[in-house]
């Protein structure tokens, strides 16, 4: 995957646990907990759909480099790089 | 109870396989219209249910209907429409419902079970990675904890009185009228969100153990397999759904001009100690005695009688058979009672079913008339009465009091009397 397709895919994910919010507008570069409405739940969430969907572990120490859609890019994308994006799954 | 406030029924709100609302609801009965469908669910296969087709968005956002479970959406739904229905306004911002701090409002909803759904679920989905429980969801706990319908009604209303459910097995419903009934007698209270709920039919399990027991009723119309009271009965339909009443003191309803329903007069609530599953006559009419005597109220006092019964062979004789017991068999002697039964138009609704059915009578108090019990065609002697009202709806002459049966697996029974104001 590359850096704009995980961007994809955290999206996608996020649009799963989070339907009521609109996510075409999103700042790569802000948090994402200040411009929707995302609690730890959410990102247990998003850590699990992450292990389902692509099999990637992300330890809990390392829950803070997925804040921004940026920074998920920068932390996932050595994992990812050999993995397909599946979007809508 | 002559000691004790009074306490009153001022809003419904409901969802029942057939019908959003209790107008919907009340006219189908009356028009005879079934609630069962085609259902498939896994593992089962092709069976039938009572499906509800409420709007789950109407009161929630799409976030928490995922979050949280189907009694929950189902509570949501029916708590907002039963203080629509009242009058009652919601004021989130302010922490008011209907001039009541939001502390003073106790939210009690009987279950049948909950979390079989989820956990169900949750076995599926790890299943699916080779039972690795990395991917068992962090969301099982809260969705199965056996407070969450009520505890999703606070979170979702901003109500901060207390909320919890009764387990009752399928006498549930009426355990929360009834708990909501005395909580505001005892002034724990201000205003009761009260009744029960259930989401029966998300899970595989019940309508296996239902077959296993030979319990699970068929019939090639859908709308014919639930018929209690029918010779040739074969068993239960399993169906979703939910009731809650608003409930207030009757000083604090006229006070503010409510419309009210009915007065809860009598109840109770006993124990068969004698089988997991088997009824039992002789504690249910025990039972519904024990309400008379609360209620001040002889046998001819009573106008209407709405059964449990769940369309078992064994089930419909014994309730059959504790009604004798009680009100004789006649309908024109010392009792006048009428007798008819619900589930032969919406199935099972488990925990639902004690406030959902009482629900679905209390407009008779203004227009008296008896909806039937349906999908008779050759009645059981053994469930004869002369007061049943079968297959045509009926005009009566009087209907003050409603006598609410509702019993449940390990021998529970309840009887709730209403009284038309």
């Amino acid at each position: 995957m590359t850096r704009d397709e995980i961007i994809l895919a955290i999206k996608d994910i996020i649009e799963t646990i989070a339907p009521d919010e609109e996510l075409d507008s999103l700042n790569v570069d802000e948090r994402l907990r200040d411009q929707i409405e995302l609690d730890s739940m959410d990102f247990l969430d998003i850590v699990m759909e992450l292990r389902k969907r692509y099999g990637v572990q992300v330890p809990e120490e390392d829950y803070k480099e997925l804040a921004s859609l940026t920074s998920c890019a920068d932390y996932l994308g050595p994992m990812l790089e050999n993995v397909e994006l599946k979007v809508g799954a | 109870m002559a000691n004790l406030p009074r306490v009153v029924i001022t809003g419904v709100g409901l969802t029942s396989p057939n019908g959003n609302n209790l107008q919907e609801f009340r006219g189908n009965l009356l028009a005879g219209v079934s609630g069962v469908k085609p259902y498939n669910i896994r593992h089962v296969g092709d069976t039938v249910a009572g499906i509800c087709d409420f709007e789950v968005t109407r009161h929630q956002k799409r976030k928490e209907a995922r979050r949280g479970t189907r009694a929950g959406s189902i509570s949501v739904y029916c708590a907002h429409e039963a203080l629509a229905d009242a009058g009652l306004e919601l004021d989130k911002a302010a922490g008011m419902v209907g001039g009541r701090d939001k502390s003073r409002v106790g939210t009690y909803i009987g279950i049948t079970e909950h979390g079989n759904v989820e956990t169900e679920n949750e076995v599926h989905n790890v299943a699916g990675f080779d039972y690795d429980l990395s991917f068992w969801s962090h969301h099982h706990n809260p969705r199965t904890v056996a407070n969450n319908p009520a505890g999703e009604v606070t979170l979702n209303l901003g109500l901060t009185g207390p909320a919890y459910c009764l387990g009752g097995a399928c006498a549930a419903g009426n355990l929360g009228l009834i708990q909501g009934m005395q909580m505001l007698q005892l002034g724990e209270v201000d205003l009761a969100l009260a009744g029960g709920v259930s989401e029966a039919i998300h899970t595989f399990g019940i309508f296996a153990s239902f077959a296993s027991q030979g319990a699970l009723g068929a019939h090639a119309d859908p709308a014919r397999v639930s018929r209690p009271f029918d010779l040739n009965r074969n068993g239960i339909v399993v169906s979703e759904g939910g009731c809650l009443y608003t409930l207030e003191r009757l000083d604090d309803a006229k006070a503010r001009g409510a419309r009210i329903y009915g007065e809860v007069l009598g109840y109770h609530v006993n124990s068969d100690a004698s089988d997991f599953v088997l009824p039992n006559a002789e504690r249910q009419a025990e039972c519904m005695s024990a309400a008379l005597k609360k209620a001040s109220l002889g046998i001819g006092d009573i106008d209407l009688v709405n059964t449990h019964a769940t369309s078992t062979t064994a089930g419909d004789l014994q309730e059959s058979d504790a009604l004798r017991r009680v009100f004789g068999d006649s309908h024109d002697g010392e009792s006048k009672v009428f007798v008819n039964n619900t589930k032969s138009f919406i199935g099972h609704t488990m925990g639902a079913a004690g406030a959902l059915e009482l629900a679905g009578n209390l407009p008779a108090f203004n227009d008296r008339i008896v909806h039937p019990s349906i999908n008779v065609e050759d009645l059981d002697p053994g469930c004869a009465h002369a007061g049943l009202v079968l297959n045509e709806p009926r005009e009566v002459a009087r209907m003050d009091t409603i006598l609410n049966l509702s019993f449940g697996m390990l021998g529970i029974n309840s009887a709730v009397i209403i009284g038309r104001i």
